[in-house]
C-alpha cells in the first residue's frame, strides 16, 4: 500500500504543485522519488512529530496540499493536539498518512502496533478518516486526498498487500462492493480484507462483502440499502473494538433506525481488538489470531 | 499596508486602559501578562509589522503568531486601536456568541492562529516561514512566545529545526517576565541561562529591555541583525507592568481587579505615562 501511495503522490505532485510531503526521518526505501522529483516541495523534518505537524499547518496556510509521513502512532497518537487544534480546528489542508496500521508491523511490539488510530482521529471535527484496503484503494484515496482542501487521516498497511479489486473506481465515501450475497454481509476496512474476502470464498459462503476505505464522513446511503437487504452485519477491523470501524458501523445504523430509515435493527457482529495489548512479537497475521480477528 | 502611523507610547497606553478594562468588566484573567508583552506588541504594530487592515489576509504581510494565547487582551487592544476592527467590538469579549474568546481566535480579523494551547503556534511559524523561504517571499514570520511556554518540548523542536534551516525571516520574541502559571520560572522550570540556550541552538540572540520603546524598536528594525540566522528577543519584562500593586504579583496571573482595584489601576497607568 506504502508503494501505491508513493507511487500515486508522484503522479499528483507532477501536475499539482501545491503539494509537500514532510517525514520525520523515516521512509527509507519509500519516499525517496518524490524527494528526488520535488526537492523545493520535500522536508525531512527530523524525528519530531509535533513540530512536523506544526509545520504542515503552517505550510498549509500558505497554500500548501501537506503530506506528512511517519509509521503508526508517531504522526498521529504523538501528536494528537497539534493534529485537533493546529489542523482540524484550522480546517487546513494537511493529510496525515500512518504507515504500518494495525498489526503490521507486528514483530516489532506494542509501540509499533496501530491499533487506537481510527477511533481516535474520527472524534475530531473536519477530518476525514481513511483506511483502504488494498493497493488499488491506496491509490484511489491517495489520488481524493490531493484533491481535498481539508483535513484527512491515511493508514496504510505496508508493502507487499494482495490486491482484492480487479479494478477500481472510488466513488466519494461510497463503500465499495466485492460480494454479493444473502443474508449476511461483512464489512471491512483496511487491510483484513483479503482476509475476509478469502474466508468467505474459500468457505463458499453465500455472504456479501463490502470494503470501506473511509470511515468518516461515513457512507451512511449505502449502508440504508444494505440494512434493509441484509438482516446479519459483520464488522471486521484490526483496531481496537472500541471507538472503531465497526463502532462508527453501529452509530450509523442507529441513525438509521431512530430516523425510521430502516424497520429493524440489524444483528450486528463486531470483529475487533477486544480491548487488549500484544506485548509479544508475532507476524501480523499470527496477532490477528491472537487478538482474535477471525470469523 | 500600514507602517509608522501610530505613535507606540499612545498605543500602548490605549491598550493598557483597554486591558484593564476588559479584565474589569468581564472578570477576565492574564492581566499580568498583558501588560508585560503590550509594550513590544504598540512598537511591533505602530512601527516594525506591515499589515493591512483592509484585507487582514494580504499576502504581502508580516505573519505575527501569538503563542501565550492567553494574554488575548493585549493583542485584541491593539488590533482594535489599529484598526482591525471596530473598538466596541471588544464588548463582546468572552460574551455568548463572541469570537472574541479568552485565548486568541483566529476568527478576529489580524489574529494569524487561534492559540491557548502552549507550544504551538512556533511550529506553525516554522512552516509559514518555510513557505516564505521556498516562495522567495519578502514578508516576515514573528512568534511571541512566553517564558513558562518553554517548558514544552515542542518548541525545543521548532528551535532546533528553525535554525538548522536557517530561518533568518523568523523571529521569536520571548517575553521573558519571569512568572509563570504556578510560581516564579526559576522555581518552576529555570530557563537560565536562557541566551546562552538560544545561542547554543543557532540563533542570533538579542536582550532587550521590553518596556523601552525605543530599545525594541532599534532591536526589531533589523538594523543590528548581523547573520543569517533566525532570531530570538528576549524582552526582559515586568509583569503586571505600569500597575504597581500588580508588578510581578502571580495573583495577577489568575485574578480581576475589584472597582476599586480597577480604578486604581486605571490611575497608575494615567500617571505613569
Amino acid at each position: 500500500m506504502r508503494t501505491a501511495f508513493i507511487k500515486q503522490l508522484v503522479e499528483e505532485a507532477e501536475h499539482n504543485e501545491s503539494i509537500f510531503l514532510l517525514v520525520g526521518d523515516l521512509g527509507f526505501s519509500v519516499v525517496e522519488p518524490f524527494a528526488e522529483k520535488f526537492p523545493d516541495r520535500f522536508l525531512n523534518v527530523g524525528i519530531a512529530e509535533q513540530n512536523m505537524t506544526g509545520i504542515a499547518a503552517g505550510l498549509a496556510k500558505e497554500g500548501y496540499n501537506v503530506f506528512t509521513y511517519s509509521i503508526g502512532n508517531f504522526p498521529t497518537l504523538r501528536c494528537l493536539e497539534q493534529i485537533r487544534y493546529d489542523v482540524c480546528y484550522h480546517n487546513l489542508s494537511v493529510k496525515i498518512v500512518a504507515v504500518g496500521g494495525g498489526y503490521s508491523y507486528g514483530p516489532l511490539g506494542a509501540s509499533h502496533h496501530t491499533t487506537e488510530d481510527i477511533g481516535t482521529l474520527r472524534t475530531i471535527p473536519n477530518i476525514t478518516v481513511c483506511s483502504p484496503g488494498d493497493p488499488l484503494e491506496a491509490k484511489a484515496i491517495t489520488t481524493m486526498l490531493c484533491n481535498s482542501s481539508s483535513p484527512g487521516y491515511l493508514r496504510l498497511g505496508k508493502a507487499g498487500e494482495t490486491i482484492v479489486h480487479n479494478e477500481l473506481s472510488l466513488d466519494s465515501n461510497k463503500m465499495i462492493p466485492v460480494i454479493e450475497g444473502k443474508e449476511t454481509v461483512v464489512l471491512a476496512t483496511g487491510g483484513i480484507l483479503a482476509y475476509a474476502k478469502n474466508y468467505i470464498t474459500q468457505n463458499n459462503l453465500d455472504w456479501g462483502l463490502y470494503s470501506v476505505p473511509i470511515i468518516k464522513p461515513f457512507d451512511e446511503t449505502t449502508l440504508e440499502t444494505l440494512a434493509n437487504k441484509y438482516p446479519n452485519f459483520i464488522t471486521i477491523e484490526e483496531h481496537q473494538l472500541s471507538s472503531g470501524f465497526g463502532s462508527a458501523v453501529l452509530e450509523s445504523i442507529n441513525n438509521l433506525y431512530f430516523n425510521k430509515k430502516i424497520k429493524t435493527f440489524p444483528n450486528l457482529r463486531r470483529i475487533g481488538i477486544p480491548d487488549i495489548f500484544i506485548d509479544y512479537a508475532g507476524s501480523q497475521d499470527f496477532l490477528r489470531n491472537e487478538a482474535g480477528l477471525r470469523f | 499596508m500600514t507602517q509608522n502611523k501610530f505613535n507606540s507610547t499612545e498605543l500602548s497606553l490605549n491598550a493598557k486602559l483597554q486591558i484593564l478594562t476588559l479584565a474589569y468588566e468581564n472578570k477576565a484573567s492574564h492581566i499580568g501578562g498583558a501588560l508585560s508583552i503590550v509594550d513590544v506588541l504598540a512598537v511591533l504594530y505602530s512601527s516594525v509589522l506591515n499589515y493591512n487592515i483592509a484585507d487582514s489576509k494580504d499576502e504581502k504581510r508580516d505573519r505575527l503568531f501569538y503563542s501565550k494565547g492567553h494574554c488575548c487582551t493585549a493583542l485584541y487592544a491593539i488590533l482594535a486601536e489599529v484598526g482591525f476592527y471596530e473598538k466596541t467590538a471588544l464588548d463582546g469579549f468572552t460574551k455568548d456568541g463572541s469570537y472574541f474568546t479568552s485565548h486568541v481566535n483566529s476568527k478576529v480579523p489580524g489574529i494569524e492562529l487561534s492559540t491557548g494551547s502552549l507550544g504551538h503556534a512556533l511550529s506553525v511559524a516554522c512552516g509559514v516561514a518555510i513557505a516564505g523561504k521556498r516562495k522567495n517571499a519578502d514578508w516576515k514570520t514573528y512568534c511571541i512566545l512566553s517564558d513558562g511556554e518553554l517548558n514544552e518540548g515542542s518548541n525545543w523542536e521548532a528551535i532546533l529545526f528553525a535554525a538548522h534551516h536557517n530561518l533568518d525571516n523568523l523571529t521569536v520574541i520571548i517575553d521573558f517576565n519571569k512568572i509563570q502559571s504556578f510560581g516564579r520560572v526559576e522555581e518552576v522550570i529555570k530557563l537560565e541561562p536562557l541566551a546562552a540556550k538560544f545561542e547554543s541552538f543557532g540563533f542570533e540572540v538579542f536582550e532587550i529591555d521590553g518596556h523601552n520603546h525605543s530599545e525594541i524598536f532599534e532591536t526589531l528594525s533589523g538594523k543590528k541583525y548581523t547573520t543569517q540566522k533566525p532570531k530570538v528577543i528576549i524582552a526582559n519584562t515586568v509583569k503586571g507592568k505600569g500597575v504597581l500593586f500588580m508588578e510581578n504579583k502571580l495573583a495577577w496571573h489568575y485574578k480581576s481587579p475589584s472597582e476599586a482595584e480597577y480604578n486604581e489601576a486605571i490611575n497608575f497607568i494615567k500617571s505613569n505615562n
